[in-house]
């Protein structure tokens, strides 16, 4: 996360050797990423570019998400299994034979992960997946990034949308002007004032609500409603027991 | 490598003496000194012609650049000067090849030393286009807005197309893989998205237009007005009498072409 030309995109195009490193090394399990091509790194490290209307060129949604498994080489059978189990989970099947230029902009994005997630890589790097899409489309994106994550898939995601970051509560990565200014869980970044500033955000609004309850004895680095929940029944049932002993 | 020859035609926003040069006067002289070159094949003339530029080049502030794209021009220069080596005396080819790094430099002159603006203010004033554009598009400036347009949206493009090159790289294409047919075919899934994102562009950009009342009424007035200063009148009386004087010795001693 970061403000805007932080260079979250940047970092992500490193990862799979778009970008080479002047200086230093990027290493991807272990290997230098000026040593491999593009298209190798690609089988491991998987990128949804921000506009669905950069990739998308083909006349179908099924021939577009088939595109990168016949460049990296899928024997016919596997790439029309994949495709076909890559449509079912991102719940395309009835969009298959549509052009993915008459779909909607929400449509167009998750066909553009689809096409991506189709060779199954390792990690996958999302840049801004939640733009333009509504709040359903968001949980269900959630789950599937959860469901990757049981999988034993790293997900990296350059977004702006703290309240989706704060839901999952995952490892953050501030970056500003190029450098990372901080890194941990979500729920310590989340909530630090001085981070959030400098990396012009905003605080999820249950770390709002939390900073302003601490001087009732509550934790400031609440940024999920589960956990704002449990702790506020917490303290309910602890009140409700105190009135009726006195009462 | 193609394009740092188009990083010599690209607007550097410097603000020199030549930069402020009304676009009228230094397109005049980019006339000036290319009627002479295509008439004449004098060596000594070229050479001088091309010279002649380097004082400008140099106050404009963007001779590096103007030296890279020649850099980057060599190999085209090198073809000229070997096929008309081969087809016809020495000194055509050498002509024919300076004929090409005049032209070269003259319109990179001029393309990097005016901005966008000002070139779409100047044709704005040429009553022919205005004409035309009254004729043709119903409103005087549309033509001219055309053009600003653009020209303004070929870095755009340029971010575009970087882009989309990325993003299906990002899914194993490999634009320099296979044979001449199986090259040529990479780039399908490259030009695709960019025209498509250049159609929904030009219709969002009509949409935005409309809204906010284009084309207007007849006599638009504009913030930044052209307008000539001494040294103007200077340089197009200079280039005006320059491609004259060209004319009248070119048809005068009957000067053999190439």
């Amino acid at each position: 996360m970061g403000e805007n030309g932080a260079g979250k995109t940047t970092l992500a195009k490193h990862l799979n050797g778009l970008l080479k490193p002047s200086l230093g090394k990027v290493t991807v399990d272990g290997d230098d990423t000026t040593k491999k091509s593009v298209a190798q790194l690609s089988r491991k490290v998987g990128i949804v570019f921000q506009n669905p209307d950069h990739l998308l060129f083909s006349e179908t949604v099924k021939e577009e998400v088939g595109f990168a498994l016949k460049n990296f080489g899928f024997e016919p059978s596997v790439v029309v299994k994949q495709v076909e189990r890559t449509l079912e989970a991102l719940d395309l099947t009835h969009y298959a034979n549509t052009s993915p230029f008459l779909l909607s902009g929400g449509e167009r994005k998750r066909v553009a992960l689809a096409a991506v997630l189709a060779w199954e890589p390792d990690y996958l790097i999302l840049d801004e997946p939640t733009i333009g899409q509504d709040y359903q489309q968001k949980e269900r994106l959630r789950n599937f990034i959860l469901q990757l994550n049981s999988q034993g898939k790293a997900v990296v995601m350059v977004t702006h949308d703290v309240e989706f970051v704060a839901e999952c509560n995952p490892k953050v990565v501030l970056m500003s002007k190029g450098r990372i200014l901080a890194q941990g869980q979500a729920d310590e970044i989340l909530s630090d004032d001085g981070l959030i500033e400098k990396a012009s955000l905003v605080k999820p609004q249950m770390a709002k609500l939390f900073s302003q309850l601490g001087e009732f004895g509550f934790p400031s680095d609440v940024v999920d409603v589960h956990r704002a929940k449990m702790l506020l029944e917490e303290r309910l049932s602890e009140v409700k027991i105190r009135v009726a002993q006195s009462s | 490598m193609s394009l740092r020859v188009l990083n010599g035609f690209k607007f550097s926003s410097l603000r020199t003496p030549v930069h402020r040069l009304d676009p009228r006067a230094k397109f005049t002289l980019v006339i000036g000194i290319i009627v002479p070159s295509l008439l004449f094949t004098n060596i000594y003339l070229l050479v001088g012609l091309l010279l002649v530029q380097v004082p400008l080049l140099l106050v404009g502030r963007v001779t590096r650049r103007w030296v890279q794209s020649l850099r980057a021009g060599v190999f085209l220069s090198a073809l000229i000067f070997v096929v008309n080596f081969f087809t016809g005396p020495l000194a055509n080819a050498v002509a024919l090849t300076l004929r090409f790094l005049l032209l070269m430099t003259t319109f990179s002159f001029f393309f990097m030393t005016t901005s966008p603006d000002d070139l779409g203010l100047a044709i704005d004033k040429v009553g022919f286009i205005r004409w035309l554009s009254r004729r043709w598009l119903g409103y005087p400036n549309a033509l001219s807005f055309t053009f600003t347009t653009a020209v303004r949206l070929v870095p755009t493009m340029a971010v575009d197309a970087q882009t989309v090159v990325d993003a299906q790289r990002s899914r194993g294409l490999e634009l320099d893989k296979g044979n001449l047919l199986k090259r040529v075919r990479n780039y399908i899934p490259i030009l695709i998205p960019l025209l498509l994102i250049a159609i929904r562009r030009s219709l969002e950009l009509a949409e935005a237009l409309e809204a906010r009342g284009f084309p207007g009424k007849e006599g638009r007035t504009s913030l930044f007005e052209l307008r000539f200063k001494p040294v103007d009148y200077l340089l197009l009386g200079i280039s005006i009498a320059g491609i004259v004087l060209s004319f009248w010795v070119f048809f005068q001693y009957r000067v053999p072409t190439i």
